[in-house]
């Protein structure tokens, strides 16, 4: 039960980490990113790769997750920024895609649909309940990081500017912000901030396969971040931890539902996933912690 | 080689019909419906169900995948995401990116996993030279064709497709001149779904089907769609067919599981070079 709990919590604060930076892409910047799984799955794969095979200590994955993601968040993005942002939609999407393709295929240098298992991790797997408990501290010490730091950016000039341009992109480039450039960036913290959070799935689970990112992902994490408020980094860190509860729940409740096949349960499963971003789209859509607006300081 | 084109051209015309559909409600309804993956997959089965369950013939099982596609595109239109209107484009996106998850659950609920074949006879192949073709290909050309047909006489000589079009073109003239708006965005979204149900069923013949039958269309639809430039219909025709024949090339060149992957990375090149499509449309 303990380890159970250690589990959920752990992976609330995976899931947190993947809705900041939804949040900062696609509240704040108004970037919808359909390729979260993506960036999570290629911050995953960096980090497993590096350590099983390439035999570098934990941290460097880590920051070799953040580094992929970002990168590949200013690829994906550089070449629809001047395009109205459902293209950028359509990007993300093929790119997860992708991803997943490249994964399962090229079994030389991802291990193909059987996957990697034997990922390093940080702390010694035998301490047993102590392992998730050190897991624990350092994923729920990188949620609150990611919080914290998102915050100061958001409330600082270059996050103003953010919301200026999800606002109205031609008047925030009339009034002289470089519109091209601060979509970039933001695009690109987003989605290292994703790369991130699958390196920290990948050394939590040891095992990461293709099948493990599935497009559905990606709506987990639309669904927790309207839940929160899709434009404060306490609200997608509390809408994060609620989906978890969740998704957790309805495996429980479908348990529950009598005379149906494991297939049906888990489509019943994702019905309501779908439901809840629908009900909460249509009558709640700024989330549990509304986005605040901010006074102009007085000079 | 020459077996390579024909396959892609075949191919082509069979992913036109959905992109066409995917292409008609971009361009009314201002936002890209992320359901039509589903759609096809609900009009699959639903073609499916007619033909191989009730023993009904093909045209039937057709009109049966357009019209239940189309009816549960534009149920789903007026309950779910019309209603997000003011919320702008991409909430509306998102919406039908849920009620994809959900439609595609529902199949899988109500059908499994497994996968379903039509009922047709056993034919041997037509050979012309080198070249082999299926007989039931050369059928699915042709009622991809008669579908193209259709739809072009629709939006040119009714008066119903010439309002489509005028929506699509200013909808504020369009209000002006009498036309409503709401109605035609409803028959926008019947026939765009509609025409996704017919995509699936074509799919469907040419392979088998299962819940993510459509969904694994997707990339290649968003593909033909932008090819040519979002929200162009003929465009989409257009570009369909160059996809068609992209993806059989992967297939000869390079491995067949990277088909999609190539209609990615020509999203990413027309975007980058030439974001207006290849026909540049009037939208960038």
């Amino acid at each position: 039960m303990l380890n159970y709990l250690g589990f959920i919590l752990v992976l609330g604060g995976i899931y947190a980490l993947l809705a900041q930076s939804l949040m900062l892409s696609w509240g704040v910047t108004g970037m919808v990113n359909l390729g979260l799984a993506g960036f999570f799955a290629l911050g995953a794969y960096a980090s497993a790769m590096l350590t099983k095979w390439g035999g570098a200590p934990v941290p460097v994955g880590l920051l070799a997750a953040i580094v992929a993601g970002g990168v590949a968040g200013l690829v994906v993005t550089i070449s629809t920024l001047r395009l109205r942002d459902d293209y950028l939609a359509l990007v993300t999407l093929g790119f997860a895609e992708t991803i997943r393709l490249v994964a399962a295929n090229e079994v030389w240098l991802t291990g193909g649909s059987d996957g990697i298992s034997g990922i390093p991790s940080p702390f010694p797997r035998d301490l047993g309940a102590g392992f998730n408990g050190l897991y624990l501290v350092l994923v729920s010490v990188l949620a609150l990081l990611a919080l914290a730091a998102l915050n100061r950016l958001i409330s600082s000039p270059w996050g103003r500017a953010l919301r200026a341009i999800r606002e109205d992109q031609t008047v925030a480039a009339v009034a002289g912000k470089p519109v091209t450039r601060i979509k970039a960036e933001a695009f690109g913290i987003a989605a290292a901030i994703a790369g991130l959070a699958g390196a920290l799935y990948g050394h939590y689970t040891s095992y990461i396969a293709p099948d493990m990112f599935e497009p559905l992902i990606t709506i987990y994490v639309f669904l927790a971040v309207t839940a929160g408020g899709n434009a404060r980094p306490l609200g997608a860190l509390v809408g994060a931890y609620g989906l978890i509860v969740f998704v957790e729940g309805t495996r429980f409740a479908a348990a529950l539902a009598p005379g149906i096949s494991a297939v049906q349960a888990a489509s019943l499963r994702e019905i309501a996933v779908g439901l809840a971003l629908l009900l909460l789209l249509r009558f709640k859509p700024a989330g549990l912690f509304p986005e605040r607006s901010q006074k102009a300081p007085i000079r | 080689m020459l077996q390579t084109l024909v396959n892609g051209l075949i191919a082509g015309s069979l992913l036109a019909v959905p992109a066409i559909g995917f292409s008609a409600m971009f361009s009314v309804l201002a936002y890209p419906n992320f359901a039509i993956g589903a759609l096809a997959s609900v009009g699959a089965y639903a073609g499916w169900l007619v033909n191989s369950q009730w023993g009904w013939p093909l045209p039937a099982a057709f009109a049966a995948a357009f019209l239940i596609a189309g009816m549960v595109a534009a149920l789903a239109e007026r309950v779910a995401i019309r209603p997000l209107s003011q919320a702008g484009a991409l909430m509306m996106a998102i919406a039908s990116l849920a009620i994809g998850l959900i439609l595609e659950n529902l199949l899988r609920f109500g059908f499994g996993n497994d996968l379903r074949n039509f009922d047709l006879p056993i034919a041997r192949d037509l050979r012309i030279g080198e070249l082999r073709i299926g007989p039931q290909q050369i059928d699915n050309v042709v009622i991809a064709l008669v579908t193209m047909i259709l739809l072009w006489l629709f939006l040119r000589r009714t008066w119903l497709g010439r309002s489509m079009r005028a929506v699509a073109d200013n909808p504020d003239l369009a209000r002006l001149k009498g036309v409503d708006p709401e109605r035609v965005a409803l028959i926008a979204v019947l026939i765009g779904g509609g025409l996704c149900g017919v995509g699936g069923t074509l799919i469907g013949l040419d392979t088998s089907i299962e819940p993510l039958t459509g969904p694994r269309l997707v990339l290649s639809v968003f593909a033909a769609a932008v090819l040519a430039g979002l929200g162009s219909i003929p465009g989409a025709v257009l570009g369909a067919m160059l996809i068609g024949l992209v993806e059989e090339l992967t297939v000869l060149e390079l491995a067949p599981t990277y088909r999609t992957a190539s209609g990615f990375l020509v999203i990413l090149l027309v975007l980058t070079f030439r974001p207006s499509g290849l026909l540049g449309a009037r939208r960038a």
